[in-house]
Formats: structure tokens, C-alpha cells, sequence
């Protein structure tokens, strides 16, 4: 009888890469190898995005050039909601499978988030105010996105009252995960409420309604916050990483080996 | 290039949402980065303290 080593199966692969990728030291190597690429792609979409949606896309029939705010505007509103589903995510991962790494991203994300919505909300303002004569309207989809805010402010608030940080993680991940319910009103607000916020231009199921010349450096625009958040959230979470494990043996490897 | 600059009229909301957004995105990485930096510091001063000989001190 031939005996047989069994060959290592599909879940004990998946096994293994998910202890490496939860591992402290492996992420910590790993994202520092990873930064200067997305710092490079970070800088091509920003230049392309940037220089096609001010200088080459023809302005707007109805608006003028004030839609160039559209740049800057539509991004961060996007990645307001997607570092908002992260954020969600990782505190499900944390709660569910107690890994470290996950609560580290929970906490990582608030403030980048919070960031995000602060500008959707800002330029939003400024686009109102020359295209609908008004600042603020407390209409279906700003008063959405201005709690979307205060939920972020609330997650970096309770985390830091909390002394605890595992404890605190805990408190925060279901904070966030109640939140969620908040991502499809602000999504879907335009349609479901008479508003002022004019309707999806982009993301609708027919053909988007904005030209390809307008289109095109919005999604590279797009592009460039998303891999603006990857780099701000591996910075931050590095920065999570080595307070929490402060003690610990690598770091002490990793502090002899920035003296060598 | 001053009719860029103008932007058609709009260039104080147009300057001033991609002045903000800079800004916030710029702080995003500053301090992060500064942080790091402590991090690293006090990393090295709490190894040092614990590896160190502690009879000279």
C-alpha cells in the first residue's frame, strides 16, 4: 500500500495566508515595501486626473467651470462611504475572529474617513453656493453625509475614552457596524427624496450622463484618493501596530536595525 | 493662463475646495509621518532602557 502525503488542501492554504497577513511583523514589512509604489501611482493618477479635469475638459453647458469642483467633490464623497464600508468590515472581522490587525484598521480608518466627508461636505458647500444661491440646504443627502461625520468623529471619540484598546476596539467595531445603515440612505437619497443635490451622474445602471472627456479624469481623480487612502490608512495602522506592540521583541529589531 | 486662473468666474470656489482638499489630504500623511517618527523614538528609548545596563544609570 503506497501511503501518500497529503497535499496541502485549498483551506489550509487559505490558512496560511490569512495568519501571515494577520501577523504584526509581516504586515509591518510589507506595507513599508508597498508605500513608495502607491506613493508613485498615487502621483501619476493625481497629475493626470488633476491636469485633464482643470485644463483639457471642456466646461460645463449649464454650469461653467464651477463643475470642476466635481474633482475633488465626487471622490471624497465616494470614498467617504468606502472607507465607511472598511471601517464596518474590518470592526465585523474584529469582533468575529478577535484579530488584532483587523481592530488596528477599524481605528485607522475613522480619521481618514472623516477627512473624506469633510471635504465632500466643504466643497459640496462651495459648489452650492454659486450653483443653488445656498451654503447648506438641510436636504435628504447633506444632512446624511454631515452624520455620516459625526458617526466617524464618534468612533475616534469613543475609542479614545475607552482606556483598554482592546476593549475599546470592541466598543468601536459595533459603533460602526450600527452605523452602516446609514450608506445605502446617503447612496440612494437623491433618488428617494426631492432634493436639491442633483442625481447620480456616474454611477447609475444606464449610460452615465456626463461626457467621456469629463469622465475620464473624474475616475482618475477617483483612482488617486482611493490609493490615498491605502497609503494614509498603512501609515496609519503601522503607527497603530508599533504603539501597541511597543514592547515586543521585532519592534526592538526593527528599532537596531534603523540605528545600523 | 490668467483665463485659467479666473476659471470662469468661479475661482474663489474652485481654488478654495482644491486648496482645502490639499490641506486635509497633506495632513493626512504629515502626521501619520510625525507620529512614526515618535513611535520609532520612544520604540527605541523603552528597548534601550530594558536591554541597557541599568547600573550606570
Amino acid at each position: 500500500m503506497i501511503k501518500t502525503e497529503a497535499a496541502p488542501s485549498n483551506s489550509g492554504l487559505f490558512k496560511l495566508w490569512y495568519h501571515r497577513m494577520a501577523s504584526p511583523v509581516w504586515f509591518y514589512r510589507i506595507s513599508g515595501k508597498l508605500l513608495p509604489w502607491l506613493w508613485a501611482l498615487f502621483a501619476v493618477l493625481l497629475v493626470t486626473g488633476l491636469y485633464g479635469g482643470l485644463v483639457t475638459a471642456p466646461a460645463d453647458y449649464q454650469q461653467g467651470d464651477s463643475f470642476r469642483i466635481i474633482y475633488v467633490h465626487v471622490p471624497a464623497a465616494w470614498l467617504s462611504m468606502f472607507v465607511y464600508m472598511v471601517m464596518a468590515v474590518s470592526g465585523a472581522i474584529a469582533l468575529i475572529w478577535r484579530i488584532k490587525l483587523a481592530e488596528m484598521v477599524l481605528v485607522s480608518c475613522a480619521p481618514i474617513g472623516a477627512s473624506f466627508t469633510f471635504i465632500a461636505l466643504v466643497t459640496g458647500s462651495l459648489w452650492g453656493k454659486p450653483m443653488w444661491g445656498t451654503w447648506w440646504v438641510w436636504d435628504a443627502r447633506m444632512t446624511s453625509e454631515l452624520i455620516l461625520l459625526f458617526l466617524y468623529l464618534g468612533v475616534i471619540g469613543l475609542y479614545s475614552a475607552i482606556e483598554d484598546k482592546r476593549m475599546a476596539s470592541r466598543a468601536v467595531a459595533i459603533l460602526a457596524l450600527v452605523g452602516i445603515v446609514n450608506i445605502p440612505i446617503i447612496h440612494y437619497s437623491v433618488e428617494w427624496w426631492n432634493t436639491l443635490h442633483q442625481g447620480a451622474t456616474v454611477t447609475k445602471f444606464d449610460k452615465p450622463s456626463i461626457h467621456i472627456d469629463m469622465l475620464i479624469p473624474l475616475l482618475l481623480m477617483a483612482g488617486a484618493f482611493k490609493v490615498f487612502f491605502a497609503i494614509s490608512l498603512l501609515l496609519r495602522t503601522r503607527n497603530e501596530l508599533l504603539e501597541r506592540e511597543l514592547p515586543r521583541k521585532w519592534v526592538k529589531q526593527l528599532v537596531e536595525e534603523n540605528d545600523g | 493662463m490668467a483665463e485659467f486662473f479666473h476659471m470662469g468666474g468661479y475661482a474663489l470656489y474652485v481654488w478654495s475646495s482644491i486648496g482645502i482638499t490639499a490641506v486635509v489630504l497633506l495632513l493626512n500623511v504629515l502626521l501619520p509621518l510625525q507620529k512614526h517618527r515618535e513611535m520609532l523614538r520612544r520604540a527605541a528609548d523603552f528597548h534601550e532602557l530594558e536591554g541597557g545596563n541599568h547600573d550606570t544609570r
